[in-house]
């Protein structure tokens, strides 16, 4: 498969103040290597906090690196000046979806002036505007076009307005999509039809997409590949069956086990939880970052970095124990 | 021995320019002693209104427009509000606001805001408030010391755990959360919710659960209410309707749309949104979304069927 997008060793870091005097570095991405291919989706995983955003923004140079390359079908584009990346039309082919529907839309512009926008930024005439515009809004089954592109967006639901989005990010044909939680502020009835729209307009235009959520469960039906992160690092990584069926990293296991079903034998049952909550990334623990949680966590975790190796095909976990967490000799949950 | 609350035909309007909201249209429920009852709807379908109508603290604007409250068997919706307040605020009825976490004061220590109601209601001295202030917020995991701590010093999940501690210094037995974990990751979800689970064991609490996640009801609640549009459209144990299958076509699509982490199937979406409650749909409220609407569920309003065992179902599709 052909990649679009691929970051290697990335790293952002920030200075942020700290008392009186002094600044610290805040490690949002601290070395991810991740690529997505076309016609793919990789979903990015993590709790609050983990440089998810981070990760996607830098993805499509919103935001530039600290160290490390982002290639796009790969032309190294970490470097490259605002004007050439528009002048070789990077700017087009990268979008990004933002998560709140409602905040994200003028409302003061009708549909069809807010799609058409980034056309009309990149100077494109009337009637190529009307039809991308018409294509777009087809794409993303606000139809007929006519009708809505009149409308103003405090008409739609949620769901439409995070249509709107989608078309507006779809217009200038794009060839990789970052969607930054896309769904998190939708009501739950609509959120797998705005999913499974993302998934098929990404199989006729064979995009790729990086699919950024705090919900593995969505993870699943939109995604063939899987990153869980933990403080600015990838824990665990792999198709997402894989991930999904034999979580090795034991953040993943716990991650897991934190997400509820609806199914009433679970009822007033304990569940087996991640104790404590993330720590600061101004601060992150030495060794393997999880181990002030992990509950197998021993000496040699809190000393040495564990790197990311492959342990089962294509899935990849950074974990000093993964041997006997794969071969149930050490168990997490 | 009488319920911990009955509700019966209560309507709670908002006056706006638009006319009357109907954000809880009609409302009828018993909540049993040391019972939980999950409260399900997506936005707008009436639950923090229903939440805040029971513990009187609706904003201006809203209306009890009929409906009768029992709380251990005495009407309270008739009373003064100043009565309600002295007998029945926080001592026996209290309530985890929506977005509460946010919403402490950030100029108090987090311990003085979980003893105001014991103070402010002269039941206890500076002295024995901060005590108990201290055993609550220990009861609800925190160190003691996290008295002294200004809401900015904490996580969204500490700060959840000292909402939970403020609505309980009082030692109500009826607990309302609203969405008390929506904010919040998975992870620090599933600790509130064991915690949640602790707390109704330990205090024998009867608690109203309101989520719009159907997947956290069945983790908590012995019966489940599914709100549309500010009424109820289903209510019964969680084994019947989530165990073994909902009888209303909208616990039904809304189910579907779950996705699942553990099984197969593609989750389902239900087409168009909610109704607007200032000019509701006749019939049926769920009628234009309903895969299985048929003629008479346009016109007409069904009642709530009964549909064996105290399962409750509002749609046609039950009978005439
Ligand atoms: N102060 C208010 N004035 C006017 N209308 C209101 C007011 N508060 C709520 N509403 C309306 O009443 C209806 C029910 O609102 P409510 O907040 O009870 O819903 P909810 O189920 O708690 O939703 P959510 O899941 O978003 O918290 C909605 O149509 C809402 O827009
Ligand atoms: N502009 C910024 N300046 C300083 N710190 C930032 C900035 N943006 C993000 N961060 C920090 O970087 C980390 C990762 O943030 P983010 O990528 O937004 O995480 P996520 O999307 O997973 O919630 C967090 O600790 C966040 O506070
Ligand atoms: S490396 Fe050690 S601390 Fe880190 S996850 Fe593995 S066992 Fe736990
Ligand atoms: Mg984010
Ligand atoms: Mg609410």
């Amino acid at each position: 498969m052909r990649e679009v997008i691929r970051l290697e060793s990335v790293k952002k870091y920030y200075e942020v103040r700290s008392g009186l005097l002094g600044s610290k570095t805040l490690k949002a991405l601290d070395g991810v290597t991740l690529s997505v291919g076309m016609r793919e989706t990789v979903s990015v995983v993590g709790e609050s906090g983990c440089g998810k955003s981070t990760l996607g923004r830098v993805s499509i140079r919103l935001l530039d690196v600290t160290s490390g390359r982002v290639l796009f079908k790969g032309v190294d584009i970490s470097k490259m000046k605002e004007e050439e990346l528009r002048e070789q039309s990077f700017r087009k082919k990268m979008q990004i979806i933002f998560q709140d529907p409602y905040s994200s839309l003028n409302p003061f512009m009708r549909l069809g002036e807010i799609v058409a926008e980034p056309l009309e930024i990149h100077g494109y005439g009337k009637e190529e505007i009307r039809e991308s515009v018409s294509r777009a809004l087809e794409d993303v089954k606000l139809v007929p076009p006519e009708e809505f592109v009149n409308r103003y967006p405090h008409e739609l639901s949620g769901g439409q307005r995070q249509r709107v989005n989608i078309a507006r990010a779809l217009v200038l044909g794009p060839e990789y999509i970052v969607a930054d939680e896309p769904v998190s502020m939708i009501d739950a009835s609509s959120r797998a039809e705005i999913l499974l729209l993302l998934k098929s307009i990404r199989d006729q235009r064979g995009m790729g997409v990086l699919y950024i959520t705090h919900d593995i469960a969505t993870a699943r039906y939109v995604s063939e590949r899987i990153a869980v992160m933990y403080l600015g690092e990838i824990a665990e990584t792999g198709l997402t069956t894989s991930v999904l069926k034999t979580p090795i990293h034991p953040y993943t296991i716990l991650l897991l086990n934190s997400v509820p079903e609806p199914d009433p034998n679970n009822r007033r049952r304990r569940r087996l939880v991640i104790k404590g909550e993330p720590p600061s990334p101004l601060n992150p623990p030495s060794g393997c970052k999880f181990h002030t949680r992990c509950p197998i966590a021993m000496e040699r975790c809190r000393a040495e970095r564990p790197v990311l190796r492959e342990y089962l095909p294509g899935h990849f976990a950074a974990c000093h124990r993964a041997e006997e967490i794969i071969s149930g000799a050490v168990s997490v949950a | 021995m009488s319920m911990a609350l009955s509700v019966e035909g209560l309507k709670v309007y908002y006056n706006t320019e638009k006319g009357a909201v109907r954000a809880v249209d009609d409302v009828s429920f018993d909540l049993a002693r040391g019972e939980s009852l999950a409260v399900v709807g997506e936005s707008g379908s009436g639950k923090s209104t229903l939440g805040l109508s029971l513990i009187r603290a609706l904003p201006k604007n809203a209306t009890v427009v009929s409906g009768r409250v029992f709380i251990d068997g005495e009407e309270t919706l008739s009373l003064s509000l100043q009565d309600f307040r002295r007998r029945y605020s926080w001592k026996v009825i209290s309530m985890v606001f929506q977005g509460a976490m946010n919403s402490l004061n950030p100029v108090l220590k987090v311990g003085d805001q979980v003893a105001e109601p014991l103070i402010y209601s002269g039941s206890a001295d500076k002295d024995e408030a901060r005590r108990r202030a201290m055993d609550i917020i220990e009861m609800v995991g925190l160190p003691r010391e996290f008295y002294h701590r200004y809401p900015h010093e904490l996580s969204g999940g500490m700060r959840q755990r000292v909402a939970i501690a403020m609505s309980l210094v009082m030692n109500p037995k009826i607990l309302i959360l609203d969405e008390p974990t929506s904010a919040l990751d998975v992870t620090i979800q599933a600790q509130i919710m064991n915690l949640v689970k602790d707390l109704m064991e330990r205090l024998g609490l009867s608690v109203i659960f309101i989520t719009h996640d159907l997947a956290l009801a069945s983790d908590i609640a012995d019966r489940i209410m599914v709100m549309y549009g500010g009424q109820i459209m289903e209510l019964g144990s969680i084994e019947r309707v989530i165990g073994e299958a909902p009888k209303h076509p909208y616990t039904e699509k809304l189910l579907a749309s779950i996705p699942r982490l553990r099984s197969e199937g593609i989750p389902e979406f239900i087409p168009g949104r909610p109704p607007d409650l200032s000019s509701p749909p006749p019939g049926c409220r769920f009628h234009p979304r309903c895969p299985y609407a048929f003629d008479k569920c346009k016109s007409e309003e069904p009642p709530l069927f009964n549909v064996g065992g105290g399962h409750l179902s509002k749609c046609w599709l039950h009978g005439e």
